[in-house]
């Protein structure tokens, strides 16, 4: 079996704090007991594999996917590449993107907000990163919209995203919001994250030269996946 | 950021993670589009983490995630990772009809539960002690629960409550201090018109907290 190595600890500092009150909705749903802090094994260390046979053609195309025409709104592309903390870039990694239409409406059930829906925005996207950790996507940019919390709370205009690195223990859900939107530092989700720093690596830059002329405007965002720690001593991990 | 210390420019690692954001009541769309009302995508059965042909004991798994006042939390999404029956993970790109080791379940918008089918897995191995052996980790899978008010998604294990004699040497449940919260990762076994059904529930918070992992 090959070696795997472990990754390097989480910083829960850097991260959001589980209880944020200002988002009301963390209330009754942050643990209270500390994590249990634990030494990797296998079971974390490894995670799915995903191949190019589980995308379907238009899958990182958003402007097109739902139904074949186009999208309203401003067309953009999302584009980066998934890196570890190593800055190693992450080949073959699974990200899967939603997100509100051009108005802020979600194609979903339970979103009650009066906007109106596209008939050709789905908002769902996958995509493999290539060998080079590289990804992209074709999409609409979102709009704000209002939400329950505080009564007159917006949220900014912002892109979810699933990623799946190789290990288990990688597995990462976050959202990308949009460099010189005014309602980033108003945002009670945004401002879980304490570290100002931190926020800042959530807005997605302005990218002219990405950008396909007469077509779309391009921002990019870069992923950092938890990265693999150097084995200088005898690998404890597992027999091997 | 932190340097070497003759180097003090230089980061221990050059990259910081990318921070969690909550992933929202929507993430239906991307995580389980038919829950949100979009067509279904081809091989969209993520509930099913072995196809019937696997080899091995087939379970269903089932449970509710319970909020701090014990409400059901019917936005959340599950995602298991676990060995086949003979503690092997899956090293292959996941195929449909095989053991995939991974699924992904969302909690019922109206009645709040969330089910797998699978394989009981086998027992897998665990690190390497200071005598040079491996432990053996119990039959067990990894969780992670993700939803609306959920920060940074959390990570629990399920072990299961017919398996004592592994569940007392499980190097994982040994690390839980309060003995009496090893419970909260044991599933029950029931038996339902010839079907195993193991039940377990999350607890995020208060009375019965289910122990979550920082891992």
């Amino acid at each position: 079996m090959a070696a795997r190595d472990e990754f390097y600890q989480r910083d829960r500092d850097w991260h959001p704090a589980a209880y944020a009150p200002g988002y009301k909705t963390s209330v009754t749903r942050a643990p209270r007991f500390a994590l249990v802090s634990l030494e990797q094994s296998l079971s974390d260390v490894t995670g799915p594999v995903f191949g190019e046979d589980s995308l379907g053609p238009l899958d990182n195309d958003l402007i097109r996917n739902f139904t074949g025409e186009e999208a309203v709104g401003p067309r953009i592309v999302v584009h980066g590449r998934v890196l570890d903390e190593n800055a190693r870039p992450v080949p073959n990694a699974l990200i899967e993107i939603w997100q509100a239409n051009a108005g802020g409406k979600y194609r979903h059930v339970n979103d009650r907000y009066l906007a109106a829906l596209d008939p050709n925005f789905g908002g769902c996207g996958r995509a493999l990163s290539d060998a080079d950790g590289y990804y992209f996507f074709r999409t609409i940019q979102p709009g704000p919209y209002p939400w329950r919390n505080r009564i007159n709370d917006w949220r900014p205009a912002h892109i979810h995203l699933s990623i799946f690195g190789t290990a288990f223990c990688q597995r990462l859900i976050t959202q990308l919001y949009f460099e010189g939107d005014p309602l980033i530092p108003r945002c009670p989700i945004v401002n879980s994250i304490a570290d100002k720093a931190a926020v800042e690596r959530l807005i997605a830059r302005l990218d002219p030269e990405a950008g396909v002329p007469l077509d779309s405007l391009a921002y990019r965002f870069d992923i950092v996946l938890r990265g693999r720690r150097q084995t200088l001593f005898e690998n404890r991990l597992q027999g091997a | 950021m932190p340097g070497f210390g003759n180097f003090p420019d230089h980061p221990f690692h050059s990259l910081k993670e990318t921070p969690s954001q909550t992933a929202g009541p929507f993430l239906h769309i991307g995580m389980a589009p038919a829950a949100a009302g979009l067509p279904e995508r081809s091989q969209q059965q993520d509930n099913v983490i072995a196809g019937a042909a696997v080899e091995g004991e087939r379970i269903r798994i089932e449970g509710y995630v319970l909020d701090g006042t014990g409400h059901k939390v019917k936005d959340a999404a599950l995602e298991a990772w676990q060995a086949d029956s003979k503690g092997a993970f899956p090293e292959g790109p996941i195929e449909a009809a095989a053991f995939r080791g991974w699924g992904r379940a969302v909690t019922d918008f109206s009645t709040g539960l969330w089910w797998f089918e699978t394989v009981k897995p086998g027992a897998v191995p665990g690190r390497v002690g200071a005598d040079g052996k491996a432990a053996v980790q119990a039959p067990h899978l990894c969780l992670w629960v993700v939803a609306r008010g959920i920060n940074v998604g959390l990570s629990t294990r399920l072990y299961f409550d017919d398996e004592a004699e592994y569940n007392a040497k499980d190097p994982v449940l040994a690390v839980i201090e309060q003995v009496g919260r090893r419970e909260t990762l044991l599933a029950r076994r029931e038996s339902r018109g010839g079907e195993t059904v193991y039940r377990f529930d999350i607890v995020l918070q208060g009375e019965g907290e289910t122990v979550f992992f920082d891992v």
